[in-house]
């Protein structure tokens, strides 16, 4: 038995089960045990067939079929009406938020009454037969991969989490997915895996976490071929860890916060957190140009890796040494970093690491208005003292923050935060209808982090901030974090939303995120949205030259006949606005299929061709064929 | 009939019933812009001043000329110094007052649409509003203030022509209602555009008030909407085109005159009499019009036109995304076509909402018959006429339940100085011409005022008339039903015109022309063929006739011009003419009847035009000698 638990588990594309056993299993034991297991798959039928189905059994205790995030974990309003959310894997977990339904109802003009559940459980009749090229099915079995086609397994890897993706399973309506779903447990089988893709003409998918919000994981529609999701999860151990130079060789499967985990263990981090790194993986991070929270520390994806092996339809591209930095013509990681699956499957990757910082330190400042904030913000970053993390929220999102709020358990801290509040709207004069906060993060050695913040505060005190605790910090930090769970709240009584980013010149900043918000709302009202969306944004990353902004657009779609369509047109007109405002195409979400028609003006005819040409000396035959970027 | 457009308030009813100092001093709270940054005029200018935008030119007039950037930035300090408004809630209460007691002595009615009122008060909520008045008389930006003070809304700043800083305390009158005097040439200066583009655009980004300026540039003399400058349009768009603000309400404003007080100097200005320059003592003798009737005056505020919806799909805002916004850039061809276009368009809008009064319909009558009509049938061709003009949608004021007769002797009495009527019979003439003897060309100069100040009547609809007329001549011309040789001659007229009419090169004109002519049962138009119908006859000589004067004053425009030119100190000559061109021109004019004395000839705005229509149709150069 427990061997059986253990295989089901490494079988498992889900991170977390892996948490407490894979610290029993020595790394070294584990590959030993994966072999032993794709063995017994190919050696005996009936068994795979109840392992699949073991499967996918644990799969949907574990993960959300149609929704975001963990099953266990889910924000819902009690018979009181009272919301609170689920589980108890996060800090808000078993929490009642009081406010969060005022605030839901206020924002939206929602209703508790009125209800829009999703389809419980899959139809499988819906799932199309798959496709099936068994040539190349039998070669995959004969080499010793584990493969499946069973639908729950397909459906699974079929999507990302855009709007339109998510919508649709919930209303039970399943487009085309891929027909047969693969699993390499190492580098060695992905070449397989690619060899065998190339001899029989399959179109090819990676999977890693599914986190994609760009219509990346969608099967192209007129894709003709049998498409296969080949799915990194099984590999996913750290390799190697070199201590003389701070790096680590990592299966590029390997889930965020396990990466970070392991890493944590022996006393190292790299420091990479998306904002999904609980469900994201490295090798997705290598092929969307991922950014970091703590980037202002630690480097967005391309500052972190060393060095980048990935399978191609032409071979395995890699390069010869682990030097820091080479000019050897074009880096050739850039061929790979934002190619968005369309060229090959990363397999391994070397990585910098660093020591676990001694002390971590959250904080936050409130501004009189979001004009200040920035200002603020981009002192700091002239002064190239920015803390690990800093983040601007405009004064929507501080209101936000606020909702999401627990009960709080005495009747001093209530007090307090009444006394909070008098103090900075009534003492200080600022308006609740435009005051904006920023949160703050700080890691390091606990000296230099509390003269770090001293710095912070002092430049924020000269654009009118003043510091609001750490506890503000916090929940800030944390709304990134359950927002994606809220979002399926939302969808519960009829509200739909969604997030995407730019970057855009300091000088940009404020007159982006105010005519970005004004089209939002703006086009909302012509295509006949009921209600006024929520329009709103933060600053969340700094650069010398610039910033990222974040927007959340969400609205009440009761009275719409196509909600999904009309939420596409608004988010299509707010990304002209953006390019029109001088912001990029994605700072880090990538552009998959759902900004590829903005390409050729991002980059010119020049620049795309280039990166055509690529693909079709590398990819001749499109066996990567999911349609992404170009 | 105007009540299916909107409905009119008289605002001068109110002012006639209550005390015009309560008036006067009444609390004035207007609606304001939601963005709006509170900020005085004096801040203005140190904000200017320290412009990004201003600063880089300084440094760059500085690099260039080898001054040091504290003596430029001196120099645009002079600039602003005299350029800045400071506008005062003060002197626009004692405007609120004298131009009370004025406007109740000079007009019958001031006329306003609510409606309009209440779009632009929601206008001004939304976004930064620019206000584009039609220009006719100095009457129109007293007016304009005049009227927003009334409503609540708040008060603009306007675009001034600099020669009014020359009137003595007037001028500074002016500066502190909100006027802002811009030179009227300063083609090169970079520092000088500099520091007004920055002024305007910095008053429109802080939702400062609404800028007011003059499509046109200057007062139309002739009444005729001139060719609209599109300089400062360009000004007040940049911000929006590089997303500095997220949009910016144009509202064209028309403003028309059932009498213009400007009326005979105009006429005597087209003559050759140059303007009498501003002053305050000539302001003071010209009191004398206050004793006069000038009937009603209307004020159209038209929708409010978005600039983000006029550039949707025609500008591509990422252009401005490789330069930092402050360095100025020349508007790209796009840019220049958009601009040119938009202009077009709002002075096409401002033409049709202006209203009009039967008077307008008389004039056109009485130009056509220089020997005069019976009262009878002028008042029957006025009543053809009027319900032609409807049908063709002219703004036209008729009283309701009035007989026609009693339309016409009402207006033939209001401007009776232009008129004799004697036993029935009613003739353009000169009425209060002294009786001491006048030579042969004094009696030819004083006739040619009156026919100037009638015609600038008639211009007022001509807009209504203008491409059925185009067609009606190139049919006559075409001597075939053929649509191809229409359509040609209509392009070429199209062509010709195109300095003196509002005609936007990429309108479809024609089509036009054609719709309202069949709308009307005057023509049939075919597959190939354009035929008239039976009963069109009269309709389409009335309609080329409209024409008559300018085709006519196009022919001779080359003799006048020649002698004009060899005197002219810009030493231009007249080398020679495509006689293609000025065959066809004569071939027009053998067409027209031929009868009319071409008094409008001798308009200084008509041989402008028709040069620099030949000049831009080739039939012409210009050579330095």
């Amino acid at each position: 038995l427990p061997l059986s638990l253990s295989l089901s588990l490494s079988l498992s594309p889900s991170p977390s089960p892996s948490l407490s056993l894979s610290l029993s299993l020595s790394p070294s034991l584990s590959p030993s045990l994966s072999l032993s297991l794709s063995l017994s798959l190919s050696l005996s039928p009936p068994l795979s067939l109840s392992l699949s189905l073991f499967l996918s059994l644990s799969l949907q205790e574990i993960m959300k079929w149609n929704g975001w995030g963990y099953s266990d974990s889910r924000f819902l309003f009690n018979k009181k009406g009272q919301a609170e959310f689920t589980g108890k894997r996060y800090r808000l977990s078993g929490l009642i938020l009081p406010s969060l339904k005022d605030w839901f109802e206020g924002t939206f003009g929602a209703n508790l009454q009125h209800r829009s559940p999703a389809t419980p459980s899959l139809n499988l009749s819906a799932v199309a037969p798959p496709h099936l090229n068994q040539p190349f099915v039998e070669d995959l079995k004969a080499a010793g991969l584990s493969v499946s086609h069973d639908p729950e397994d397909r459906v699974f890897r079929a999507h990302g989490h855009c709007l339109h993706e998510v919508f649709a399973l919930r209303e039970g309506r399943i487009g085309r997915v891929p027909d047969v779903v693969v699993w390499p447990s190492c580098h060695n089988d992905v070449e397989k895996i690619v060899e065998l893709a190339c001899k029989h003409n399959v179109c090819l998918i990676p999977y890693g976490g599914g986190t994609s919000v760009s219509s990346a994981l969608e099967c192209p529609r007129e894709e003709t071929r049998s498409i296969v999701s080949l799915d990194t999860s099984q590999m996913n151990r750290i390799l190697w860890i070199d201590e003389k130079n701070l790096t680590a060789h990592v299966e590029a499967g390997i889930i965020g916060q396990d990466l970070e985990r392991q890493l944590n263990e022996r006393g190292y981090c790299t420091g990479h957190e998306p904002d999904s790194m609980e469900f994201s993986s490295l090798g997705g991070w290598v092929a969307t140009r991922a950014s970091g929270m703590k980037k202002n520390i630690y480097g967005n994806i391309e500052d972190l890796v060393v060095h980048i092996k990935m399978v191609t339809p032409r071979g395995v591209i890699e390069k010869s040494c682990l030097g820091p930095r080479m000019s050897t013509g074009p880096d050739i990681h850039h061929f790979i970093l934002g190619s968005e699956g369309t060229l090959g499957v990363v397999t391994e990757v070397t990585l910098k690491i660093r020591p676990v910082p001694e002390y971590q330190k959250y904080g936050s400042v409130v501004f009189p208005n979001f004009q200040q904030g920035v200002a603020c913000l981009r002192e700091v970053a002239r002064q190239r003292c920015a803390p690990a993390s800093i983040r601007l929220m405009d004064n929507e999102q501080f209101q936000f923050g606020h909702a999401l709020k627990p009960q709080v358990s005495s009747i001093f801290t209530s007090f307090l935060d009444g006394l909070k509040k008098f103090y900075i709207t009534k003492f200080k004069g600022f308006d609740p209808h435009h005051l904006c906060v920023a949160t703050l993060l700080f890691e390091g050695d606990r000296g230099k982090v509390l003269q770090h913040e001293k710095q912070v505060y002092d430049i924020a005190a000269k654009f009118g901030g003043l510091a609001a605790g750490e506890d503000n910090g916090q929940r800030g930090y944390m709304l990134t974090f359950v927002i994606a769970y809220l979002r399926d709240l939302g969808m519960d009584y009829y509200v739909i939303g969604e997030s995407f980013e730019t970057s855009v010149p300091w000088d940009r900043v404020l007159d982006l995120c105010r005519n970005v918000k004004e089209r939002i709302v703006r086009e909302c009202k012509e295509r006949g949205v009921q209600f006024p969306p929520l329009s709103t944004c933060r600053v969340t990353q700094t650069y010398d030259a610039g910033a990222c902004v974040y927007f959340y657009f969400a609205f009440n779609y009761r009275g719409l006949s196509d909600p999904v369509h009309i939420y596409e047109q608004v988010e299509h007109a707010a990304r002209e606005e953006i390019l029109a405002n001088g912001g990029s195409l994605s700072h880090h979400h990538g552009v998959g299929k759902l900004r590829k028609e903005w390409m050729k003006a991002s980059v010119s005819g020049v620049g795309l061709g280039m990166l055509k040409s690529v693909k079709e000396y590398v990819d001749p035959q499109n066996i990567f064929g999911n349609g992404n970027l170009l | 009939m105007l009540k299916k457009r909107d409905d009119f308030e008289d605002i001068l009813e109110e002012r006639r019933r209550s005390s015009d100092l309560r008036y006067a001093l009444r609390c004035y709270t207007p609606t304001l812009y939601r963005g709006l940054v509170p900020c005085k005029a004096s801040m203005l200018k140190s904000i200017v001043l320290q412009s990004d935008h201003l600063q880089y030119v300084i440094k760059q007039v500085s690099s260039e000329s080898g001054e040091s950037t504290e003596g430029v930035s001196e120099e645009a300090s002079l600039i602003l110094d005299e350029m800045a408004h400071c506008l005062q809630l003060s002197t626009i209460r004692f405007f609120a007052f004298t131009l009370s007691k004025a406007f109740k002595r000079l007009f019958r009615s001031v006329c306003v649409n609510e409606e309009g009122i209440q779009r632009l008060q929601q206008a001004v909520q939304e976004h930064p509003v620019v206000l584009l008045p039609s220009h006719r008389s100095y009457m129109d930006f007293l007016m304009m203030s005049y009227l927003l003070y009334t409503y609540d809304l708040p008060l603009p700043v306007i675009a001034a022509g600099m020669d009014f800083m020359s009137m003595k305390f007037v001028g500074e009158m002016l500066r502190m209602s909100g006027a802002f005097f811009i030179r009227r040439s300063f083609g090169g200066d970079k520092l000088y555009w500099a520091v007004f583009s920055e002024y305007v655009k910095t008053m429109l980004r802080n939702g400062y008030a609404p800028i007011e300026f003059f499509l046109e540039g200057t007062r139309s003399r002739t009444c005729k909407s001139l060719t609209p400058k599109t300089g400062l349009l360009n000004i007040v768009m940049e911000p929006f085109f590089k997303g500095e603000l997220f949009d910016v309400n144009l509202v064209p404003v028309s403003i028309s005159y059932e009498r213009i007080l400007e009326e005979s100097l105009y006429a005597r200005e087209l003559l050759g009499i140059p303007k009498p320059k501003e002053s305050t003592s000539g302001l003071l003798k010209a009191r004398r019009v206050l004793s006069e009737d000038y009937g009603s005056m209307y004020v159209y505020f038209g929708h409010p036109v978005s600039v983000r919806s006029l550039a949707e799909g025609k500008i591509n805002r990422s252009q401005y995304n490789l330069l930092p916004r402050y360095i100025p850039q020349k508007p790209s061809a796009d840019t220049h076509e958009f601009l040119s276009d938009a202009a077009f368009r709002l002075v096409r809008i401002q033409e049709e909402n202006m209203v009009l009064k039967p008077w307008v319909l008389i004039a056109t009558l009485l130009l056509q018959n220089p020997d005069g009509l019976d009262l009878s049938s002028l008042a029957e061709q006025t009543d053809w006429l009027r319900h032609l003009a409807l049908a063709f949608g002219a703004f036209l004021d008729w009283p309701d339940h009035e007989a026609c007769s009693e339309v016409v002797s009402c207006s033939l009495a209001l401007h009776r100085h232009l008129l004799s009527v004697s036993a029935g019979h009613v003739q353009l003439s000169v009425t209060d011409v002294p009786q001491v003897e006048t030579t042969p060309e004094e009696a030819v100069f004083h006739q040619a005022v009156v026919v100037l100040s009638c015609a600038s009547y008639r211009n007022q609809i001509l807009h209504v008339f203008l491409r059925p007329a185009l067609l009606a001549m190139a049919m006559q011309s075409a001597n075939s039903n053929r649509k191809d040789d229409v359509y040609n001659g209509f392009n070429f007229l199209r062509k010709v015109f195109s300095n003196e009419f509002i005609l936007c090169p990429g309108d479809s004109d024609f089509e036009e022309a054609c719709y309202l002519l069949m709308k009307r049962g005057v023509l049939q138009v075919l597959e190939h063929e354009i035929v008239m119908s039976a009963s069109g006859h009269s309709t389409l000589a009335f309609l080329s006739s409209v024409l008559d004067p300018f085709l006519q004053g196009y022919q001779v425009t080359p003799h006048t011009q020649c002698v004009a030119v060899f005197s002219d100190h810009k030493r231009l000559i007249l080398l020679r003419f495509e006689m293609s061109i000025f065959c066809f021109l004569c071939a027009f004019v053998i067409m027209a009847s031929g009868r009319l004395k071409c008094y409008e000839a001798l308009s200084s705005d008509l041989q402008k035009n028709a040069l620099a229509a030949f000049l831009r149709l080739k039939a012409v150069r210009k050579v330095k000698v």
